[in-house]
């Protein structure tokens, strides 16, 4: 019988475990994951004050699919000249194949050591339970999860400074007229931004700004990004380069190790990309199952994020240039609507944003415009009355 | 006792397209798939509840608006994660240009 071991329970492991067992594998799956929950959905994290976190499948569906689920266990070696991984607990598994879906753990800069972060569901509760009325919180970082524990924070009533370092806030992700609604929003809300503000040094308590400035608070959280978890593959020799670098079946660079999610390098389109998203981690896991099986097809899902901050939905599909323009289409006051194509004249890459989910169905249709790599005219997706879906049907 | 119940217009409802149907407490979404075929199924994901009726029908499938789980509108059945919990359906009808749906 073959083995195949998945290191790492989070979104991308789970889903690969039950997708080898909807795919028909029925040798033996092994989950390992270092935390001790119930395999969990980090996005709610940021989004409410959640009391338990929402498990991502019922504790009982592992033992109905036969995934054999080991938590609280880190593995702390992997062998490919052997195939097989040492856990911490001393036993030694073997594979046949094995799946990193190490994730990504976050980043701190170097002066900022003693500042929360929030990854996990016990970062969340050290969090939420001093979001109180009145509290002062200090967020460095103005990207996604920085503005939506900034959200989350003021709903509980603190007083919340947001600090970003770069000219605009969600720079990486969204082009400025998405962003532009963003920052409105926040400071309707009464969330005091500092935009261009640099940070020299931080603790729990106390942000040293660059200009010289100090600012005191009752808790200050670091929202500067995240870092693959490449540990285990660089301790192997596999080839890692911001992710673990995969082909484009999700093979790392021995034919036995397979990397998805958070954690790999894959090539889509010209680019080689890591994303942190919640969405590629389901699909690069289903289809790493796949591939494990020897029966992958190409990848083709496009890069697609959201993110919830008040009542606003933010979406965005494909990867922005962010030195193109943008076009936009007029589709009301309370939304935005922005889309860029590319040199070639194909979709590439749509973001929107607007009360609760107005956006997704149109956002839904250029997705998938841009998946088929549709050649658009711009002029005809940036009139709202144009029929967006008569152009996929075109397409 | 489930009654049929006159929901809409067959034409209230574009090809490939969806509304919501409310009807006592409950939410519900009317689906028409590209060969006119009508389903009934509830309205809310199974994930969040979230109205369905934001989502994009394509074939006889419909897409979350939120976090795009995708249910196959005939049967309920999850076709795509995060949900893992199948919708509910309903029998549907179209007599004299109207959709009946049984709930
Ligand atoms: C607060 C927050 C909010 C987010 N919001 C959104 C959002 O709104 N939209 C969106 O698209 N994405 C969002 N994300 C990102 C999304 O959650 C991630 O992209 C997703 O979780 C990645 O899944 P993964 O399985 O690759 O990695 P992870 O979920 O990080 O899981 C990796 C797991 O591997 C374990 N592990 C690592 N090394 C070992 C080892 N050696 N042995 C055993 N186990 C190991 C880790 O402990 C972890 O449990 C958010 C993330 C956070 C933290
Ligand atoms: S609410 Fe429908 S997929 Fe999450």
């Amino acid at each position: 019988m073959t083995a195949i071991v998945i290191i790492g329970a989070g979104e991308c492991g789970v889903r690969a475990a039950f997708a080898l067992r909807e795919q028909g594998f029925d040798g033996n799956v092994t989950l390992i994951g270092a935390e001790t929950p119930l395999p969990y959905e980090r996005p709610p994290l940021s989004k409410y004050l959640t009391a338990a976190a929402k498990p991502i499948r019922p504790e009982d569906a592992y033992a109905e699919k036969a995934i054999d689920l080991r938590l609280g266990t880190r593995v702390s070696r992997l062998d490919p000249a052997s195939r097989s991984v040492a856990l911490d607990d001393g036993e030694t598994l073997t594979y046949d194949k094995l799946l990193l879906a190490t994730g990504a753990r976050a980043r701190l800069f170097a002066g900022m050591e003693g500042c929360l972060t929030l990854r996990s569901d016990r970062d969340a509760a050290a969090i939420h339970t001093r979001l109180k009325p009145g509290a002062r919180i200090g967020i460095i970082g103005g990207g996604f999860i920085g503005l939506e524990l900034a959200a989350t924070a003021r709903k509980a009533g603190a007083e919340v400074t947001v600090i970003e370092a770069g000219p605009r806030l969600l720079g990486r992700a969204v082009p400025e007229e998405i962003a532009a609604v963003v920052r409105d929003r926040h400071a309707v809300e009464g969330i005091r931004l500092l935009i261009g503000a640099g940070v020299t040094m931080a603790d729990a308590r106390k942000i040293t700004l660059t200009d010289g400035q100090v600012l005191d608070f009752d808790m200050v959280i670091a929202g500067v990004g995240a870092l693959p978890d490449t540990a285990l593959a660089e301790a192997a020799g596999l080839a890692v380069d911001n992710g673990v670098v995969v082909d484009r079946d999700f093979r790392a660079t021995d034919p036995h190790v397979f990397a998805a999610g958070d954690c790999c390098n894959f090539a889509w389109h010209d680019a080689r990309v890591r994303l942190e998203s919640w969405k590629a981690a389901q699909d690069q896991g289903a289809h790493v199952a796949a591939s494990m099986l020897g029966r992958a097809e190409p990848y083709a899902k496009v890069p697609w994020f959201w993110s919830d901050q008040y009542d606003l939905t933010l979406q965005v599909a494909g990867l922005f240039d962010m030195a193109l323009p943008v076009r936009s289409r007029e589709t009301g006051d309370e939304t935005r609507l922005v889309f860029q194509c590319n040199a070639a004249g194909h979709l590439a890459a749509a973001a929107g944003i607007g009360p609760g989910n107005t956006i997704a169905k149109d956002l839904r249709i250029l997705e998938k415009l841009i998946e088929r790599a549709a050649i658009v005219d711009p002029d005809v997706l940036a009139d709202p009355s144009q029929n967006l879906k008569r152009q996929l049907k075109a397409a | 006792m489930a009654d049929w119940i006159d929901a809409c217009a067959a034409t209230d409802i574009d090809e490939e397209d969806v509304i919501r149907f409310d009807h006592g407490k409950r939410t519900f979404v009317i689906i028409r798939d590209h060969e006119d075929n009508y389903y009934c199924t509830d309205g809310l994901c199974t994930h969040e509840e979230i109205h369905l009726a934001d989502g994009l029908v394509v074939e006889n499938t419909i897409e979350c608006p939120k976090h795009a789980s995708i249910f196959n509108a005939e049967t309920g059945e999850v076709d795509t994660p995060p949900a893992c919990e199948n919708l509910h359906t309903y029998p549907t009808k179209v007599e004299g240009g109207r959709v009946f749906v049984e709930i």
